[in-house]
Order: structure tokens, then sequence, then C-alpha cells
């Protein structure tokens, strides 16, 4: 049995927790579009050092002073990269793992040195301390807040204003940085506005979810954003919206999950890092349109409404060969035909289901409507043959397998411009009767 | 005005579009143009030709300022680039950006505006509109709503074409935009640029094809580090300036341009 406690102290994480991953899945959108998801990694190293000199001249964390330390860091981090890449000649991913593991080192060593006065040690550089967060707390208004959630939701505030005041500048200065260039939108200020915002974004990460796991928070949300959408403004606020959920679930794992799966505790950040990785597995097999799995269920939906149609078509031809209205095909002439398996089952039940063909005994039997939708489909196939023939020459024994995937076209203007190019003719080119155009067309749209 | 060496000091007149005075650009110390020096002339269509490694998108880059120059001047209608930067329109390479990149074809057009429009403010409904009017003068209105991957490359080349149409320029620098197109799109290109001369705007173009240098344009320059020769197609585009151009290394220079790379000891 799972025992949920839920204290007040674990709202205040869960609150801080989300505003904290919302806030870096902001510049985490376009540092992923830039290609640039892991100088967010190398960001989050190299501000320890800003960190640690806070803590050393400061004797404790000034957030304000912090911040501006760390994205100044982090500005300076990404000027390094460049320089060491462009002066250097080395390769852009080298260069950034030779600046960051230098800062991050130097930062280890800081914090050596700031652990005699102030408590500062290696675990909460890696994990944070979420946990603790909230038992600092300010007075605002008359209200006891966290400090952390003050200081969170003004950095989520402020990457707010950033993303939505710069929002074209930063498509612009992504997408095309020459032409920001040539158009005068100083893509080399509004990067390093970026960078600057993301490393202000990291340092307050840093104290929830330490350097390394941040990069979870970045980087996740947006990646799956992206593959859920096409466009920029949805991905950021899907972006948001999964932060928050990663977040949520995070801490709700971390305080679940222990008692089920029998071990002591589990960290709050680390178990969003999780949620995030397992959501991320999630949208790329389930997100629509994109993931492995709705495109399969697609393609299972064509097939079966093509075979449907195949059905139809070949009922109607034994009908029209033996001259007989109870002609029937059994299953297994069907199977030969059209190829058996799953789908010719579900194309079965499905024309069951829409009544287009009844059974008798063994044999399947065209209805009415059946009759209709099919006369129509036999007529299409036959209009592109003549067309084939007729229009593009080819040869008339070359033309069926052709026409039996046009056939499944209903688009309305392919429709009319291929009745349109057939007008008067009655036969087909190998002399079969091209049956009348009655009634509305209902066939079941298959877009190809 | 055929010109080959030695080429003579040129005064800048103010209605030159672009006009090069003595420019020299270097990569990492090894020199890529040597002394260029160019005028060219209004309302024209200019096609710059020469070899791979001649230069060519050097040249476009050094003129708006995104190399440095080691020396010399750029003017653009008797100004510095930077101070009638709204004068010129430009088509960068199709391959210089992400085409995965999550935005539409009409999302890219408007981005012709965005000096226009000005910091922080957004896209309003009258600059989607200007954008739509660019996209429907390149044949692409119907595909405004497509995300840019879903375009084929001459589709993408339009569009790039159409964010140069909504800044409505009077200078066109545009880097290679028949490269890799179908027919039916270098056609259309062809049109555009000429309906753009005829509203009197000038195209200089980084071109490949030398088939049809003399069909499409009216100016031509053959560059190979330096501007080999210049100057209306029917008088430059000769088989001499090509082999000039084209055949055999420009040996000194080039052996001057090593030696100015190579470091010592190395």
């Amino acid at each position: 049995m799972i025992e949920l406690v839920w204290l007040p102290l674990d709202t205040w994480i869960v609150a801080i927790a989300v505003v904290i991953s919302m806030a870096c899945a902001l510049p985490g959108c376009f540092l992923l579009l830039r290609g640039q998801a892991m100088l967010g990694d190398a960001i989050a190293h190299a501000v320890l050092p800003g960190i640690a000199l806070g803590y050393l001249l400061f004797g404790h964390s000034d957030p304000g002073v912090m911040i501006i330390a760390a994205a100044l860091m982090g500005i300076l981090t990404a000027f390094l990269v460049q320089l060491v890449h462009r002066v250097g000649g080395v390769e852009e991913g080298a260069a950034m793992g030779v600046v960051f593991t230098s800062l991050f080192a130097l930062g280890l060593v800081l914090v050596r040195r700031a652990a005699d006065d102030v408590h500062l040690d290696a675990e909460h550089v890696i994990f944070g301390a979420i946990e603790l967060a909230p038992a600092r707390v300010v007075d605002l208004f008359g209200w006891d807040i966290p400090r952390g959630l003050l200081v969170s939701s003004i950095m989520l505030l402020l990457n707010l204003v950033f993303v939505f005041v710069l929002y074209k500048e930063l498509r612009l200065t992504v997408f095309d940085p020459s032409f920001a260039e040539v158009t005068g939108r100083r893509p080399g200020l509004v990067h390093y506005l970026l960078i600057g915002s993301t490393a202000a974004t990291m340092v307050v990460a840093f104290e929830a979810v330490g350097s390394i796991l941040v990069l979870a928070m970045l980087i996740v949300p947006p990646a799956m954003a992206r593959l859920v959408t096409n466009r920029l403004m949805p991905m950021i606020l899907i972006s948001l919206v999964l932060a928050g959920i990663c977040a949520a679930l995070g801490h709700l794992s971390a305080i679940t999950l222990p008692q089920v799966l029998g071990f002591e505790d589990a960290s709050t950040s680390g178990m969003i890092a999780v949620v995030s990785g397992f959501l991320f597995l999630g949208v790329f097999f389930f997100a629509p349109g994109n993931g492995l799995v709705p495109r399969q269920v697609y393609h299972l939906r064509r097939a079966i409404r093509t075979i449907s149609e195949d059905v139809l078509g070949a009922l109607y031809r034994v009908r029209e060969l033996t001259g007989d209205g109870k002609a029937g095909v059994d299953k297994a002439h069907l199977a030969a035909l059209l190829g058996g398996g799953i789908p010719l089952f579900l194309a079965l039940m499905r024309l069951h289901r829409r009544r287009k063909i009844r059974k008798s005994g063994d044999l399947y039997i065209l209805t009415d409507a059946g009759e209709a939708s099919a006369r129509r489909l036999v007529r299409r196939h036959r209009l592109w043959e003549s067309w084939l023939v007729e229009e593009l020459g080819v040869r008339p024994d070359h033309v069926h397998g052709t026409a039996e995937r046009l056939e499944h076209l209903v688009s309305e203007n392919i429709t009319s411009s291929l009745e349109k190019a057939n007008v008067g003719r009655r036969l087909d080119p190998h002399g079969e009767e091209i049956p009348d155009k009655e009634g509305s067309d209902d066939t079941d749209q298959n877009v190809t | 005005m055929s010109q080959s060496q030695p080429i003579p000091a040129h005064d800048h007149s103010p209605t030159s579009p672009l006009s090069i005075h003595d420019m020299t650009v270097s990569y990492h110390r090894r020199p890529v143009l040597w002394d260029v020096d160019l005028d060219i002339p209004d309302g024209r269509l200019v096609a710059l030709v020469g070899p791979n490694g001649a230069g060519k998108s050097t040249l476009l880059k050094a003129c708006m300022g995104m190399i440095p120059r080691t020396s010399g001047e750029v003017h653009v209608y008797g100004k510095p680039f930077e101070k009638n930067r709204h004068m010129v329109g430009y088509v960068p390479q199709r391959e210089s950006v992400d085409w995965d990149f999550p935005v539409s074809a009409l999302d890219v057009a408007a981005m012709g505006l965005y000096r226009k429009i000005g910091w922080f403010r957004p896209v309003g409904r009258a600059h989607r509109e200007m954008a739509l009017e660019a996209l429907d003068r390149v044949g692409m209105a119907d595909f405004a709503g497509r995300q840019i991957s879903q375009l084929s490359g001459g589709q993408q080349q339009r569009v790039f074409l159409a964010r140069a149409l909504a800044q409505n320029a009077r200078l066109y620098l545009m880097d290679e935009p028949f490269a890799g197109v179908d027919a039916a799109t270098e056609e259309a290109i062809v049109g555009i640029l000429r309906s753009m001369r005829k509203e009197g705007r000038t195209v200089l173009v980084v071109h490949h094809d030398l088939q049809t240098v003399s069909h499409y344009f009216d100016d031509v320059i053959l560059l190979n580090m330096r501007v080999v020769a210049w100057g209306p197609v029917k008088e430059v585009y000769t088989g001499e300036n090509l082999r000039k151009t084209f055949g055999g290394r420009l040996t000194l220079l080039s052996d001057a341009a090593e030696a100015f790379a190579s470091r010592p000891g190395s």
C-alpha cells in the first residue's frame, strides 16, 4: 500500500520545482533550436565558480548578486568557448569541454574553500537541495513564503518577459543569424542575452536541483514539445506545461516510489529527471502525428480503408461477371485476392458495421448501399484506366495496377478533373463498361 | 566599360548602388580577396562568377560587414553599409539555415519586415499580409502555412526570395539562389529578377552556371581572388577572360596567400 503523506512542505516543494522547471524551459527552447543544448550543460557547470565566489565574498547567498554574477559567468563561458573555438581552431564541442570543465573544477576548489564558512558541499552541487528550500522563508506582504519560491518566480517572470518581448528577434537570430546581422537585428547581442538568461536561471535552479540534473529541466521539456508541434509559439507553451508536469510528477514519485520499491528515499531533483526521461519516451512513442505508435495506427487504418474498398470492388466485379445480383465470394477467395490476415478481417468487420455487405452462408454479398459505393469505386478505377491510356499513352496492359492505387483517391478536385477528362467515354481500355455516375459520393473519405 | 587590369581609380558616385574601393579580405591571415574595386551601376542584374574558393560569398559578406575587411571601403548609395543597411536585401545560401526550424513559410517571409517593424514589436496582421504578398510574388502563397521542412529545395529558395522581396530594398545581394533548384523554379526566379530590375532595383547574384550568364544577366563580374574582369556581359564575358578566371591558378598570388597563412615552425 502506498501511503501518501502530503505535508504543506510538499506543496511548497512542488511549487518551487514547477516554477524553476518552467523558468528553465524558456531559454531551453531556444538553446535546443540553436543546436546548443550542451552549451546549457556547460553553462550550468561553469556558473559554479560564480556561485562559490558569491558565497566567499558575501558569506551568504544574496540572490540578486548571485544571479547577476552567474549571468556574467555564463556570458564569459560562451565567450571563452567561442574564443577557444575561433582563435585556437578547436572544434566547438571540444572547446566547450575545455572551458566548462576548467571552470567547474575551479568552482569546486572554491566550494571546498567556502565549505569552512558556509553550508555548500559537493552533494549539493550535484543534486541540489530542494527539500530544504521551503525552510528559508521571507516575509512578503505579511505572508511567509519560501525564499526559493520568490526568487524562482522572479526568474520565471524575467524569462517570460525576455522571451515574449524579444520573441521575433529570438526567432530570427536562432533561425538565421546572418540575415539577422545584415538587417541590423544584433544577433550577437540577442544571443548573449539568451546566454545570460540561461546562466541566471541555472543559478536559481542550482540551489534546488544541482548543476547536473538541471539539464533535464533545460532540455527535456522543450525536446518533447518539439516532437509534438511544428510551430515555435506552441512549442514554447507546450514545453512550459510539460515542464510543470515533470516537476510535479517528479516530486510525487520521490515521496511515493521509495515505499513501493523498498528503498529509503529518493531525491526530488533526481526523480524529476527520471520522470522527464520516461515522459520523453512516452512522447516519442505516442506524440500525435510524429509519434511511432500514431504513425503505425494511421498506416493500419489506411490499409483497412483500402482493403475495404478493394473488397467492394471485387464483389462488384463478380456480380458484373456472373450477372447474378446475389453472387457472393467467400473469405478464402477474398483472402487469396487481397491478402488475408488481420487487415482483411478488420475491413470485413468495418463493411459489415456500415451495412455495405451482408453474409449469406459463407458468402459475402453486396448490399444496395454497398453496391452504390462499389459502383463509384469501379467507375473511378475505369476512368483512371481510360485516362492513363488516352492521355498518357500508357499501354492498356500496364494500367490496372496504377489505377488500383489511384482509385482510392477521392479528392473532389481530382475526381472532377478526371470526370472532365473522360467526358463521353463509355468503355474502359479493356472494353468493360464504365458504370454510370449516380447519387452523391458518400464513399469513405480516403486521403492518400 | 570593359575592363581588365589595370583597374583605374573610381570616383564613388552617390548613385552607385554598390561601390567597393580597394577591398582586401583575409581569413586567418590568408588573404582571400585582393584589392577589389567595383562600381555596380544602377538598375542592373549582375552575375558574380568564379571558381570555388574565388571569394564570391566572401565578397558579399565583406560588403555587408559580416566578415571584417582588412582594408578598403564599401559604399551603398554613397554611404557606408551600416548607414544604408535598409537599402540592402540579402538572400543567403539555402544551406546556411536549419530547415527543420519550427516556423512556417509565412513566418520566414515576414522576417524581411522585422527591421521595419522594429524592436520589441510583434508581427501584426498588416505585416503578415505584406509577407503573404511577397510569397504570392514568388508563387508560394498557397504554401504560406507550411512548416518549412515540408517544402522542396526550390520552394525553400523561393521563400528566401520572398523574404528578400519583403525587405523592399534597392540593392539585393543573393548568394547562389539558383543552387539545387529545378528548371521551373529557375525560370520563376529569373522572372522575379527581371521584374525587380523593371522596378529599378539592382541585383548582384553569385552564379554558378556559366551557360546561362549571358542569357540572364546584364553585367558580369569575373572573380578569382581579385576582379579579373567586369562590365557588360557582351563585352566582358569572353573566352579569354573566362580562361583567366577559371584556367590555371593565379600562381604568384596564391603562393603569396599561402606564405601569409603559414606560421613559423609549421
